[in-house]
């Protein structure tokens, strides 16, 4: 099923549909000269009795109810024909031809950064991975949010949750694309966006696990290898298919640049309460960037005097 | 206007599609008969086919005639009442942190949109309604959760409450994944079976995780 339904059937735009319109725009003409002539011999014959006239009248409504009624069954067939033609979800159908093992194996593949950049890598332009793990990470950023007790003052929880992620898909997909043809890259649309899916998968781990333990180095460490090894394994593949080192630089810098800030971005954003939990947790051991008054009661007191004294001479 | 009649379809056109209408069409097209019944006739045959489904979500066996004669008043009826359940937990203007209701009646069928297509792009076989309705129908045991979890909260909101809610809230999202898994998998290609639970599994998820999150004010 299905099968040959991916390929336009150029044999479905037969001519005769065109000229089946012509005909019914000469008959229409027709129709109306009918009409006209019929309206004239009226005008002529308005003495005739109201019996004789309605008939006519009737007899010239009946016909053009037919016509009516051709015209709207051809205009029908043809707006069937064309929405079957273009709004066919079988345009999508070769992009989620996978198997859960073909799935399994590049999610793994995401992670491991490829060595060979002299000649193009292969990238598999699939479509049901990538939107599965942005679905995903939706699912985990509800849930960090959630558990941070985020405010959204304009728009819903889950309104931004989805904007964000697959904004950011579609979003950076298409401007890495946009680069890549201005760098000259061997990239098609689907394959970037098919790459940049699956690089999703290191921030789906890395967020899954540092939403769940709130530790600052933790999170850091988790950004630099495992955000690092999927956008390098990018920025690999997308190496391998480039040529000249300016284009390399800007391509790749680009990617790498915006892949590791979005993780940065989806942890601090949406995870205001790690900061609490923090101090509660490292009490006597103070963070080194931290800065807390320390209060000496004699400095604070000599201060204090000195401040009411001035204060009193200003007044 | 012979000639207009003439417009002929090629036959190399693949036809397809589901060609099975629904068994016992409550249309009064077809069946002139139910016009002069009595409207509380007509109400009841209705409520009985969907009290018949929701049985059958209950317990799950392999049996069609959820597929058969699919409807959607099921679904809708469960969506509004989640919906409104869930409505209670952000009274407060400032702290807009709960779902409202157009928020959560948009997931589920925006959501088993999502779903219908992807398993349908995957190489299944079951029509779109079908799935939709599918779909909506094992919301049931999540709404029974639903209703538990804000009577337990009358209780008490604290830690045993949580936990009490928490493995509640567990039991009726695996009940509801396995009901449908049973419903929707057969109508796949048997090697892509976990491909179409995977969604299915995420969509009930954030569901579930919708109920438990759930703290009235």
């Amino acid at each position: 099923q299905g099968g040959g339904s991916a390929v336009i059937d150029m044999e479905n735009m037969d001519d005769t549909s065109g000229s089946s319109f012509e005909d019914m725009g000469e008959m229409h003409q027709r129709m109306k000269e009918e009409e006209e002539e019929e309206a004239e011999g009226e005008a002529g014959a308005a003495e005739e009795e109201d019996g004789e006239f309605l008939g006519m009248k009737g007899l010239r409504g009946q016909l053009g109810r037919q016509v009516a009624d051709q015209m709207w069954q051809v205009g029908k067939r043809q707006a069937s024909r064309a929405f079957s033609l273009y709004a066919n979800i079988d345009i999508l159908r070769p992009y989620f031809d996978v198997e859960p093992v073909q799935v399994r194996a590049r999610l793994l593949e995401s992670m491991i950064p490829v060595k060979m950049i002299n000649f193009p890598q292969k990238i598999a332009g699939e479509l049901y991975g990538p939107l599965m793990l942005v679905f995903t990470l939706v699912a985990i950023l509800l849930h960090g949010m959630k558990t941070s007790d985020t405010i959204i003052r304009e728009g819903t929880l889950m309104g931004t949750a989805i904007g964000t992620c697959f904004g950011y898909w579609l979003g950076v997909s298409s401007f890495i694309y946009f680069l890549a043809y201005l760098c000259n890259a061997q990239i098609t649309m689907v394959q970037m966006l098919s790459l940049l899916g699956y690089g999703l998968f290191g921030h789906c781990i890395t967020l899954f696990v540092t939403y769940n333990i709130h530790f600052h180095s933790l999170f850091y460490i988790f950004w630099l290898s495992v955000g690092g090894l999927s956008t390098l394994r990018m920025v690999a593949v997308l190496v391998s298919r480039t040529v000249g080192h300016t284009q390399r630089l800007i391509l790749c810098g680009t990617l790498a640049a915006l892949h590791m800030l979005f993780l940065l971005y989806l942890h601090f954003a949406y995870h205001k309460v790690v900061e609490g939990i923090l101090d509660t947790l490292e009490g006597p051991n103070m963070p080194p960037f931290q800065r807390v008054a320390r209060d000496i009661p004699g400095v604070s007191n000599a201060v204090l005097n000195t401040t009411a004294k001035a204060v009193a001479l200003t007044l | 206007f012979a000639g207009l009649a003439d417009v002929s379809i090629s036959e190399d056109i693949p036809v397809e599609g589901e060609i099975t209408v629904p068994v016992g069409s409550r249309s009064p097209d077809e069946d002139y008969s139910t016009l002069d019944e009595p409207v509380r006739d007509t109400i009841m045959r209705d409520l009985k086919a969907v009290g018949k489904k929701f049985v059958h979500v209950m317990y799950p066996k392999k049996s069609s005639a959820l597929l058969r004669d699919w409807d959607l008043w099921g679904p809708l009826v469960l969506c509004v009442s989640l919906a409104l359940m869930l409505q209670g937990g952000s009274a407060d203007s400032k702290d807009d942190g709960g779902p409202q209701f157009a928020e959560v009646f948009v997931i589920i069928w925006f959501g088993a949109v999502v779903i219908t297509l992807n398993s349908k792009l995957l190489g299944g076989t079951i029509s779109f309604f079908q799935s939709l309705c599918v779909l909506g129908y094992c919301v049931l045991p999540l709404t029974v959760a639903m209703l538990v979890c804000r009577l337990v909260l009358l209780a008490g909101s604290g830690t045993v409450s949580f936990v009490i809610r928490l493995i509640v809230v567990i039991a009726m999202f695996g009940w509801s994944t396995l009901a449908s898994t049973a419903f929707l998998a057969d109508s796949q290609p048997p090697n892509r079976k976990a491909l179409v639970v995977y969604p299915i599994f995420l969509f009930y998820f954030v569901i579930s995780w919708m109920i438990l999150t759930f703290t009235p004010q």
